[in-house]
This record gives C-alpha cells, structure tokens and sequence, in this order.
C-alpha cells in the first residue's frame, strides 16, 4: 500500500487521554477512510464496493521560480526531462517503451525535440536497463533510466544495491554512477493488483550510497526530480502513478530544484506528528481535518519527500515532534 | 454398421416430422464422413537437428471436432471477457488469447494432463485446455469465490493440475518451469514441462540463465517463445538483435513453427517431447503466431500495427477458418454440424458468463488467508496497526 503514516503520540499525560485519542483516531480511520470493514449486514446484501479514496489538494501557487503553467503530474516530469535534456548535453532518457512516450505519457515529444540517441527504448530486461545505466552515468553522461512500473526493480534490485550504490565508495572516490537516476511509477492504483501496485521504497530505504524521493504532487515532482538528476549520488524517484492525472497543478516552467533530505511541514500542530510521502499526504491532510474537528486535536503534518537520507532533524527536532509532549 | 446408422437416421427423420420434434441430426448419416486424412502441413526451420517434424499430419474426424470445438470456445470467451471488461464487470487487467488458439490446443494435442505447463499472464486459453472450466475462467476473471483461485488472482494468476500458472512477470516463469522438469527427471515419471515465454521476454536474462541450467542437466524441458510479433507495443524488430527465436538457445536445438496451424503446433510439440523423453535434454520452439487484440485491455492494439495488419491476418491465416476449410474441403464434418458445435460453445459461454456475473465475491475473512502455511491462524496488519485480520492456511 502507499506509505505508512506513523503517528508519535507524545501526548502521554494520562493513559485514559492515550487510550481516547488511539480509539478515536481508529475508528476515525476505519470508517472514513479505509472501508475494508462494511459492517457485516452489508456485504451479503449488496456487493458494495468500498475502496479508499483521496483527493488531491494542491498547492498555493508559487511565483518564486517564474512562471507557471496547469500541469498534472505526468506533464511536471515531462517538463523537468525537457529542462534536463536542454540544459544538459549528455543527458540521456532510455526504458521500455519512452520513444514513444512511455506507457505514461511521461516521455512524449521527447524523442521528437532531441533526437533518437538522447530518448530511446530498450528492450524487455531491468537488470540489464539498470546495468546500462550505471555505465553510462561512470562514463561521464547523466542518464534517466525508467523502469515501467515499481513492481519491475527487483531484478535490477543486485545492480542498484551492490553495484550503483557502493561504486564510489568501494573505489575510493576514483570512480562514481552520480549521474545516474531511476525514474519508477510507484504505488497503488486500485486496479493494479500484486504487480502495478508495489511502493518498494522501504527494500532500498536502508542502502547506504543511494538516494530516494517520492513527491506528493507536480510542483514537487518537478523539484525533487531535477534536485535527483543534479544530484552527484545515484537516486530513486519513485513518481506516483494513481496522480499522473489526478494531481493538477500550477507548475513553473523554468528548472527549479527542491531540496533533497528536506521535509516539509505542510501544517503545523501541537498534539501529534502525521509523517506521510506520496498519495498518503493527501489522505493525511483529511485526517488532520478530521481529527481537529471531530477530536480536538491538533496535528502536525510532515511530507517526508525524500526517504532516504530523510530528514531527522524536521521530523524529531524539539519543536516538531517534542514539543507535542506538552 | 452403416446401414444400421442409416437405417436409424431415417426412423429419427421419421419420428420427427411426425412429431413436429427437432432432431439434432444431420441430414447425411455420420458414416458418410471422412473418417481421417492427411494434411501437409509447413516444414519447420530447425536449429541444431537433423530433422524436424514431419511434414504431413493425420487427423482424424474426431480428433478435428474436439480441436474445433475447443479453439471455438476459446475465442468466444475471450471475446466474451472483451465484452465483460468494457461493460466494467471484469476489472483490473486482462491479457486476451484470441488468434493464438492454434497454440494452447496444439501444444496440449501433443503432450499429455501428466505433463506439466507454465505460462506467462496471457493464460486463459492454457488454463482451459489444462483442465479449467469456462465457467470458473470467466468467474476468476469477474473476482468471484467460484473463480478458479477463489477469486484471487484474477486474469494473471490461474491454475490448475499440472498447469503453474498465469505469472505476472515477464521471464520469471521460465526458471520455474525448468525447476519443474528438474522434478520430472528426479522423479521418473516420464513426464516433462512446458515452459512459454513471449517475444518480449525472450530478451530477459532469466531465460539465458534456464537455457544453460537446463541444457547442462539435460532437463525434459519444452522452451516454447510465442512469437506474435509485438512485445506490448514493440515490434520485434527493434527489441531484439536477433528475431530468429528459436535459434537464441544456442546450445539447445531449435524448430521455427508456424503458430497458427494447430496440426503444425501439434506435430512440433510431439516431435519435441519426443526429444526431451528420450533423455537428450531440452528442445526449444518458436511458435509463429499473431493476437488479434491488443497487448492488453488498455491497449487498443492500433497504435503500432495497421488495422489492415490485423484484418490480413485474420483473413488469411486464422487457426479456426484454417481448420474448418480443411475439415469441410475434406468431408470430415458439415458445415451444420460446425455450426451446432458454435451454438452449443455460445450457450456453455452464456451461461458461464451468467454465473460469472452473479456468484458472490469472496468473503472479506478470505482476504488473508494463505499468506504463509501455519498451523494457528496468524495476524495480518490490517489498514492500521490496530485492525488485524486473521490469515487461515
């Protein structure tokens, strides 16, 4: 499922408060949000189909990086490919299936604008994509690599593990794949079933050497994406695919970077800290609506957006996380 | 005995048109029928043997009814699940097998239910001539208890004896099916496996890594590509360095087969088990085939093909036209008792449709059973760290 939103309960003044606040929260969850349980009458009768829903909130528009422009998901990281692949002359795009486009529209006019050896398709083997890749990026090009869908990684799971991730390290400094990005559509769909619905950040989240960020929408897309490319380490960009057309943004048109290994705090609060990345933000920020409206409580919440090095400091400094201890 | 049919024929036609009764009987006593014949068939290109398949095939009448009636009820319901999925009741994803019939029924004419198969996700048709019913295939695909998985796997994940399956990613079948000759050759039985891959997954490194393993324990191992012609959305052409499939064993001979003739399939398939029987080690085929849907539900199929393509396929080399004219120009069957076996193969898919559509879901305590085998039912996380569900094995 999307990712886990952990909650740091640190009002611990009286058990019989902790207790209140978990059952609450719980049964908050469980009927809101998450209807796996219909309750037993239900099911029988009538085949209701409960599955959980989200909706996208954007952003407020943003004029610090230029101008903007409406852009859903797929196009933001098509933008910042357009950006990388004109600014930078070595940059390459290749994957299954991204001359055309890509399976979601992530790459289209690509191949047309800069040529068929800056965008090209390889054949059917992620191991070997990803091998490639780590190659191409020693060699001195930045490299985009697209893996089709998450479920995908895992025969590419040795190269990026043992090879991408310790190149620079077991060589000491002499050599490194910092050139190198994974792009993945990540995350469930509510049709894809076991293998178009995979978020496989948490396999990859404790390799030292590699970098992760999962954005929760286009303007983040595009920043985070770009800060992967620039960035000289090897990095995942798991891109969410149930957003590709649900998240609308104003995105700005010109290049611009967010921060790696930086959360942001989209809401602040007193009483308990909601860490979410990617879809489950959204769901997340109902919660915190939820939860001071119907409960009283008052919650802060983190976009995690890098997970791997991911940011101690916002997420447990004193102000955030302890200063719900009060 | 022919007079003693005909002599019955005409007390039924009798009977009838007293009666007003329809009399399911053809007009021409059975007898009068070509009993067999033999068909040339296409030779096969071979790589690293000395001979192929032979080049002529025996049919028999009834042997040809059984393929047309099962080619029939292939193709009616993979358009039966077409329909389905476009009126929302069939959801997720679903890999159609239509124009690929000649395949899944050549392949099981030449082997035997003791033999093993595997597959990738375009499974259907192999689930029914592995021993699937019509009616829990379409019930499977629809998510309902009377699924052959119990409603969950869905199109990708079938299965049944002998048949391992419906698998979602692309090569990862093939080791397992070299892993299941592996068991045939320990245990003796003189069985051997069938393992299928597409022409796309025929550039994963898995299937080099099964071609050496089986190659160097001369495992009974059929390695079969299905060729047709588009990975997905790429034409082979430009993924593969080299298209001659059945040459890319190297080490393990080869024969090219035209996929869309179920008498050549089925000589190939013969021949090759014969091969991996007599303990010489696998055998590689590369069945020449095309799919008249798209890679998948979501894929229209025209984007990278001509609709005249498809339509020149059709016309020309359908496996179910090809078997029917040589049935008919032969005498081995009338066209009304074709069409008797389509009317009978609309009903047995209207009814599986029927219960496919209104057998219930699978109860909500199902949904974690069988993550592991244990013995106490264990805890599964539910949605949040206080919701468990219970998970029976």
């Amino acid at each position: 499922m999307a990712a886990a939103a952990r909650f740091l309960l640190r009002s611990a003044s009286s058990k019989g408060a902790v207790s209140n606040v978990s059952g609450g929260v719980h049964s908050c969850l469980g009927v809101s949000l998450v209807k796996l349980y219909p309750s037993g009458s239900s099911t029988s009768k009538s085949q209701r189909r409960n599955v959980s829903h989200f909706t996208f909130q954007p952003d407020p528009e943003t004029t610090k990086y230029g101008p903007t422009q409406k852009m859903n998901l797929f196009q933001s990281v098509t933008s910042a490919l357009d950006n990388t692949l004109a600014t930078d002359p070595t940059a390459v795009i290749f994957g299954e299936d991204v001359a055309f486009g890509g399976v979601f529209r992530c790459t289209v006019g690509l191949r047309d604008k800069y040529g068929k050896d800056r965008v090209f398709n390889t054949p059917l083997c992620e191991q070997g994509i990803v091998g490639f890749g780590i190659g191409v990026a020693v060699a001195g090009a930045t490299a985009i690599a697209e893996i089709q869908f998450a479920d995908y990684i895992y025969p590419a799971f040795d190269q990026i593990v043992n090879e991408a991730a310790k190149y620079r390290y077991r060589s000491g400094n002499l050599f490194n794949c910092g050139n190198l990005t994974i792009r993945a559509p990540w995350g469930c769909v509510g049709h894809g079933s076991l293998y178009h619905s995979q978020s496989p950040e948490a396999f990859f989240a404790h390799c030292p050497g590699i970098k992760i960020a999962i954005p929760r929408g286009p303007v983040q897309a595009k920043g985070l994406l770009l800060s992967c490319i620039a960035d000289q380490n090897p990095c995942i960009f798991f891109e969410p695919k149930i957003l590709y057309r649900a998240a609308v943004d104003q995105v700005p048109t010109e290049p611009y970077t967010i921060p790696l290994s930086q959360a942001e705090i989209l809401q602040e609060g007193s009483d308990v800290t909601l860490v979410a990345w990617g879809t489950q933000v959204h769901v997340m920020r109902e919660v915190a609506t939820m939860a001071q409206e119907k409960l009283g409580v008052s919650c802060e919440l983190i976009d995690l957006q890098t997970i791997l090095p991911w940011d101690t400091d916002t997420v447990c400094k004193f102000d955030s996380a302890q200063k719900a201890v009060k | 005995m022919q007079k003693m049919l005909s002599i019955i024929s005409n007390v039924l036609r009798g009977t009838a048109s007293k009666n007003g009764a329809r009399v399911v009987l053809s007009s021409r006593g059975y007898a009068d029928f070509t009993q067999q014949a033999t068909f040339d068939i296409k030779k096969c290109d071979v790589h690293k043997l000395e001979e192929g398949p032979p080049q002529e095939a025996v049919l028999t009448r009834e042997e040809g009814l059984q393929y047309y009636r099962t080619m029939q009820m292939m193709r009616r319901m993979e358009l039966k699940a077409d329909q389905l999925y476009k009126q929302k009741i069939i959801r997720g994803f679903c890999h159609l097998y239509d124009g690929q019939e000649a395949c899944a029924v050549g392949i099981e004419a030449g082997i035997t239910l003791s033999d093993h198969l595997i597959t990738a996700y375009r499974a259907h048709g192999y689930t029914l001539t592995r021993g699937g019913t019509v009616r829990e295939i379409l019930a499977e695909l629809t998510g309902r208890r009377g699924g052959i998985a119990k409603g969950k796997g869905g199109s990708m994940h079938m299965y049944t004896k002998n048949f391992y399956g419906g698998n979602g990613i692309v090569g990862a079948q093939v080791p397992l099916g070299a892993g299941v000759a592996l068991a045939c050759k320990y245990l003796g039985k003189n069985e051997l496996c069938v393992s299928l891959y597409g022409d796309g997954a025929a550039n994963q490194g898995q299937i080099f890594e099964t071609y050496n393993m089986a190659a160097l324990w001369k495992l009974p191992c059929i390695f079969v590509c299905e060729n047709n012609k588009y990975g997905m959305g790429t034409a082979v052409e430009r993924a593969a360095a080299s298209t001659d499939y059945y040459k890319r064993g190297d080490f393990i001979p080869g024969l090219r087969v035209d996929g869309m003739d179920v008498l050549c399939v089925r000589e190939a398939t013969k021949f090759a088990a014969d091969y991996c029987r007599s303990g010489k080690g696998p055998i590689l085929m590369e069945l020449q085939t095309y799919r008249y849907h798209g890679h998948s539900m979501s894929d229209p199929g025209v984007s990278y093909r001509t609709r005249e393509e498809i339509q020149e396929v059709r016309s020309k080399s359908d496996p179910i036209s090809m078997l029917k004219d040589r049935m008919l120009q032969n005498n081995m069957a009338s066209v009304e008792e074709l069409k008797e076996i389509d009317v009978a193969v609309r009903k047995e898919i209207e009814d599986a449709a029927q219960f496919a559509t209104t057998d219930p879901e699978p109860p909500l305590e199902e949904l974690c059973n069988h993550v592991y085998s244990s013995e106490p039912p264990i805890d599964v996380r539910g949605t949040s760290p206080w919701s468990k569900l219970k998970s029976h094995s």
